[in-house]
């Protein structure tokens, strides 16, 4: 399996740097927090590394992970509860990796589906629709797409915001679970207790890599007052980076 | 006059009647499924947009060619696609969204179609492509219609995995799959050649009345989208069917007629639909024992 390498990444929009000069790599088996203050650059960095957005600088090696090997939970906000589609077909489209554009989805494939849906707890929704479900309904949802997609790298934009604390623990239990199958786990996190708790490894983010490593040392008081004096606001009037330059 | 007089006779008595059932029924069976995407990802007003869009492709090629349906076909295309393909250019390489992208081209399409039609000095009847010809229809009518309704459910078989979750779920699609972007751009295609067939029939601006009246009324009878298409099919080929007759037996336009009869079934939905007609809502709330 290969790590995910990261070599002076920048990404932004519009030629302002969300997070820049990124530079590290990502273990095969890792479980790694990413933290930091809002507008960090969090969901940035792991649209890049699915390779929704490209860099605007720099170079983000997958070596020999294609992009179905990448599963991804994008933020809640992102989906459109009010469409008419029901739990089971939402957890199916984790299939995409095998049945892709036109494949069919057999019994098989069925039975997988039902199996994923059981596996966080859901039996019982298959025909509900998903604007029926309550926000921790529809994150298990979610995690059973990502249980079907069967990927080596896991990447969770804010899987655990606004979410009830039984099913955080029980979708914390999954996260676990992977973690043991050796796959790599990326989840952005907003709960520092629960990175202390869980997560070995943390990247501190605040438009910059502030701290990467081991979760008690990235998460020292000091670093996170750093990386909170970071300015929120875009800059218009910023010089260009000077690493650009060079 | 007896029951068969009413419903049948007319169709069983005129050719032109039977075609045109024939061609409005096509005409349903392509747009009421395209309506219903269009309604679900907030696009209801694309429809509309779209056919102002192609207008003035359409007369253009009336003004070259006069009423020579391949002339006007084209023009209609080439217009509606040139402006499908510009807003999503612009919508997604800049800051601007895919609404106000679109409402910037259709109005320079439109203001240059009428340029154009001007300048030829021409004051020419565009009555014809503004409010179709659907009692006129002939063989290379028929022919497109019929063919742009195979080319739609085909079309849509083959792009609906991607669109569907498109509208769901853009983020997990962009991170499984690099087909958003093109299916995205063969649906608005798909708008195009609907509303371009469209017009043949009931008119440029009508053509949009049965790809979304359907589609709107359908989202009142489920919350599931494959009934949602049957019912959108079904409202569609209903009012295709009434307009005609009511068109026959009191002498009214034929497109505006399909269109009202359209709309008839649409507000009767909004009624009593079972899922979220006002009916049921003013009925005393109920609720079961347990969930």
């Amino acid at each position: 399996m290969s790590a995910l390498r990261l070599e002076d990444v920048t990404l932004g929009y519009d030629r302002h740097p969300a997070v820049h000069h990124l530079d590290g790599a990502v273990a095969p088996g890792a479980l790694l927090a990413v933290v930091g203050p809002n507008g960090a650059g969090k969901s940035t960095l792991l649209k890049g590394l699915v390779g929704a957005i490209e860099p605007l600088g720099g170079r983000i090696d997958r070596g020999a992970l294609g992009p179905r090997d990448i599963a991804y939970l994008p933020q809640a906000a992102e989906l459109d509860r009010s469409f008419p589609i029901d739990v089971f077909d939402l957890v199916a489209t984790g299939l995409w990796r095998r049945a892709g554009l036109f494949g069919g989805v057999g019994r098989a494939d069925r039975a997988r589906v039902a199996e994923a849906i059981a596996g966080v707890g859901l039996t019982g929704f298959e025909r509900r629709a998903i604007g029926t479900l309550s926000g921790g309904q529809l994150q298990r949802a979610l995690f059973a797409r990502l249980l079907l997609q069967d990927a080596s790298v896991i990447l969770l934009d804010e899987p655990f915001a606004a979410i009830d604390a039984k099913t955080v623990e029980d979708l914390l239990a999954l996260v676990a679970r992977w973690h043991s199958e050796r796959r790599t786990v990326i989840a952005v996190l907003h709960d520092i207790d629960m990175v202390r708790r869980a997560f070995p490894e943390t990247l501190l983010l605040a438009r910059r890599a502030v701290a990467w490593g081991p979760t008690t040392e990235a998460l020292k008081p000091e670093r996170l007052l750093e990386a909170r004096a970071m300015t929120e606001a875009f800059d218009d009037a910023a010089p260009f980076c000077s690493a650009n330059a060079a | 006059m007896t029951l068969y007089d009413a419903l049948v006779g007319p169709f069983a008595e005129f050719a032109f009647m039977r075609r045109a059932l024939v061609g409005a029924l096509a005409l349903s069976l392509g747009a009421a499924p395209i309506g219903v995407f269009l309604m679900l990802r907030r696009m209801s007003l694309t429809g509309d947009a779209m056919a102002h869009a192609i207008l003035p492709g359409a007369a253009v090629g009336f003004l070259v060619a006069g009423l020579s349906l391949p002339a006007m076909t084209l023009g209609g295309l080439v217009a509606g696609v040139s402006v499908a393909l510009l807003t999503g250019l612009v919508a997604r390489t800049t800051v601007l969204k895919e609404d106000a992208a679109l409402a910037s081209f259709y109005l320079l399409s439109l203001a240059l179609g009428v340029t154009l039609v001007s300048l030829k000095g021409s004051n020419v009847d565009l009555l014809h492509v503004l409010f179709g010809s659907v009692l006129a229809l002939d063989d290379q009518a028929m022919l497109l219609l019929a063919g742009v309704a195979s080319v739609t459910l085909v079309a849509l078989a083959l792009i609906y995995r991607p669109l569907v979750l498109e509208c769901v779920d853009p983020g997990f699609l962009r991170s499984v799959s690099r087909a958003g972007g093109p299916v995205h751009f063969i649906f608005l295609g798909l708008v195009v050649l609907n509303l371009v067939a469209g017009f043949q029939a009931l008119g440029t601006l009508l053509a949009v009345g049965v790809m979304m009246l359907p589609a709107a009324a359908a989202r009142f009878w489920s919350n599931a989208l494959t009934p949602m298409f049957a019912v959108a099919i079904l409202v569609a080929s209903l009012a295709s069917v009434a307009g005609l007759l009511v068109s026959y037996h009191f002498d009214l336009p034929t497109g505006p007629a399909i269109i009202l009869s359209a709309g008839v079934l649409y507000l009767v939905s909004v009624a009593v639909g079972w899922s979220g007609g006002v009916l049921w809502r003013l009925a005393p709330p109920r609720h079961h024992r347990a969930a």
